[in-house]
């Protein structure tokens, strides 16, 4: 059994990954996979049910990562799941590469193409309700960015959802509070959040996005409430880690330079990484 | 005339192989009435999903399904489906390859009357230039039941755009060898060619039957399919026939007459004559009255033919 202090020492070295991916590429959103580090930590390490032997398994738990610019997590935690060789993510955006900057389906592990934002949730209607007609035991997760809440789309598979009592369906959304041009209430008021969401017919419950304890505890339970699919609000920190990047909007796709590479490397071994 | 919507043929197709295959599935936009799925509906109430009339949830549902092994049939207004859930076409449909059959209904001027917002008459543009979609504008009620059948065998995502009301018969029955990305010879000739898609085969027949009374031999090509496009059909017309004129449902501007000429200039060229909806918000009318004041109809086709020939 994986124990707290495990995934938390895995989070941290998923961190020092991003950097790692982050720095040779010279691209990529760095902000945004640190932010929702944590919660991937906790659904690949001790929730989802997938088999990196197996990526296609009938009745594998699925996820879609609808934020797909925050992909160097994703990929981090795929290689080292062994859904591919981990010494592929050395490869990250170089051309040829299949580890591009959104997830593709070529990479295994990985379920559908994303990166145009609010297309996600639908996609994991889809799913979810495949899995009730097959009479699947599976469970369908979805993680979406706060900037992400302003799509329309979002809305309209929010409202299906709930339509359809699809308590497979388990949604989180990273909220973080930054986006590209700023903080989301200067780009777009989106609060009251869960207020819209539970008006949309969803069962919603906060968590702090970096407590992987809390985190495990509610994506276990879920569905909080039969018939209802649930929304995890996780409130988090863009940047999370890697103290000058934290709640910073220009690292939201912003690249180290050589000293401040390694200075996050070092603030990421003193929290239990691993070595430089 | 025959009195059956190419619609009506779809739903019954579906019905027919749905009740022996649960994975066949049918997604609607408060759209079941006009894609004539009520029997679908009646039928098979567990194979259909209603979404509501949110056209992007809409394909992006179906993509999700398609992900987990249903086989998934959207039907939708085509003016909407093909331009309001454009983006998840290509992202969750055609990138992500998802085995989703989009069935643009009353497409093309079928809603004449109601104006340039039911209109679709740029979707075959559209779809065109994203890889990894078939398109497909079958002619009559027999291609309808050929096409759904061979898109129920395939995996790929494809584009059918139909119209709204009974098309004329071109074919007697449906045994007749029908093949995606193969064009069916309608008219042997080798004064012209005509090359039409969709309900526009009916106005190059009938225009390829005028001509013969006149010493004429008109090529016609139902080009049911296109893409992936027949080229090889195309560059022989152009190398046998030396003449083509092009019949669209559809702007003049990247559909089937633009597919027809991008072959044709650049293996064998000779005159191209592209008929089809000009570069303006179209008249509103009936769908004849606005084929025929645009002259996409058999009159009109004639005389360019003639032009051509002569």
């Amino acid at each position: 059994m994986v124990t707290i202090e495990d995934l938390k020492a895995k989070a941290t070295q998923i961190r020092k990954d991003v950097i790692e991916m982050v720095y040779r590429a010279k691209t990529g959103h760095t902000g945004s996979s640190l932010s929702n580090t944590d919660i991937l930590t906790t659904l690949y390490y001790s929730i989802l049910n997938v088999d990196p032997e197996n990526p296609d398994l009938e009745n594998r738990d699925r996820f879609i990562l609808s934020k797909g610019h925050a992909v160097e997590s994703y990929y981090a935690i795929l290689g080292d799941k062994g859904f591919f060789p981990k010494e592929e993510l050395k490869t990250f955006s170089e051309f040829g590469s299949r580890l591009i900057g959104h997830p593709n389906n070529k990479v295994p592990g990985v379920e559908m193409n994303t990166g145009a934002l609010g297309h996600g949730l639908s996609i994991s209607v889809g799913m979810a309700l495949a899995a009730k007609k097959d009479q699947g035991s599976y469970r369908v997760f979805t993680l979406m960015g706060d900037g992400e809440q302003a799509e329309g789309s979002i809305w309209e598979a929010a409202m299906s959802a709930a339509h359809y009592k699809l308590d497979n369906l388990v949604a989180i959304i990273d909220r973080n509070k930054l986006q590209i041009s700023g903080t989301t209430d200067f780009v777009m008021e989106l609060e009251p959040l869960e207020d819209k969401w539970k008006a949309f017919g969803w069962e919603v419950i906060a968590v702090d996005g970096h407590d992987i304890e809390k985190m495990q505890q509610i994506f276990a339970a879920a569905p909080i409430k039969k018939g209802k699919p649930t929304l995890v609000m996780a409130y988090t920190t863009k940047g999370k880690g890697v103290c000058y990047m934290e709640n910073v909007p220009h690292w939201h796709h912003g690249v180290p330079t050589v000293e401040e590479y390694e200075q996050a490397l070092e603030e990421l071994c003193d929290k239990g990484g691993g070595q430089p | 005339m025959n009195k059956i919507p190419n619609r009506q043929i779809i739903c019954d197709t579906l019905v027919e192989f749905g009740k022996d295959d649960q994975d066949i599935m049918v997604l609607t936009s408060d759209s079941r009435g006009s894609a004539s799925m009520g029997n679908f509906a009646k039928e098979l109430p567990e194979q259909l999903i209603e979404v509501g009339i949110a056209e992007q949830n809409l394909v992006g549902i179906a993509a999700g399904l398609a992900a987990s092994g249903k086989k998934t049939f959207v039907a939708s207004p085509a003016c909407f489906l093909s331009m309001r859930s454009i983006e998840q076409i290509k992202v969750d449909v055609a990138y992500s390859k998802t085995n989703v059959k989009l069935i643009g209904i009353s497409g093309g001027l079928s809603y004449g009357a109601l104006g340039m917002s039911h209109h679709s008459l740029q979707d075959i543009a559209v779809m065109r230039a994203i890889p990894g979609i078939d398109i497909i504008l079958p002619a009559d009620r027999f291609e309808t039941k050929l096409v759904i059948k061979a898109l129920l065998t395939n995996k790929g995502a494809a584009y059918v755009r139909i119209g709204r009301n009974a098309v004329a018969d071109i074919y007697e029955s449906d045994s007749y060898d029908f093949q995606i990305g193969k064009a069916i010879t309608l008219s042997e000739g080798n004064d012209l060619t005509i090359i039409a898609a969709g309900e526009m085969v009916k106005v190059a027949v009938d225009t390829a039957a005028e001509l013969k009374t006149i010493g004429i031999a008109c090529r016609v090509l139902n080009m049911h399919t296109i893409k992936p496009l027949d080229e090889g059909a195309i560059i022989k017309a152009a190398k046998e026939t030396g003449k083509i004129i092009t019949i669209e449902e559809h702007s003049i501007f990247g559909g089937l007459g633009s597919a027809v000429a991008e072959v044709v200039v650049q293996n064998h060229p000779v005159p191209v004559r592209i008929l089809g909806i000009p570069d303006e918000p179209a008249i509103p009318g009936k769908s004849q009255e606005v084929l025929a004041y645009y002259g996409l109809c058999t009159d009109n086709v004639k005389k360019i033919a003639l032009q051509l020939v002569k």
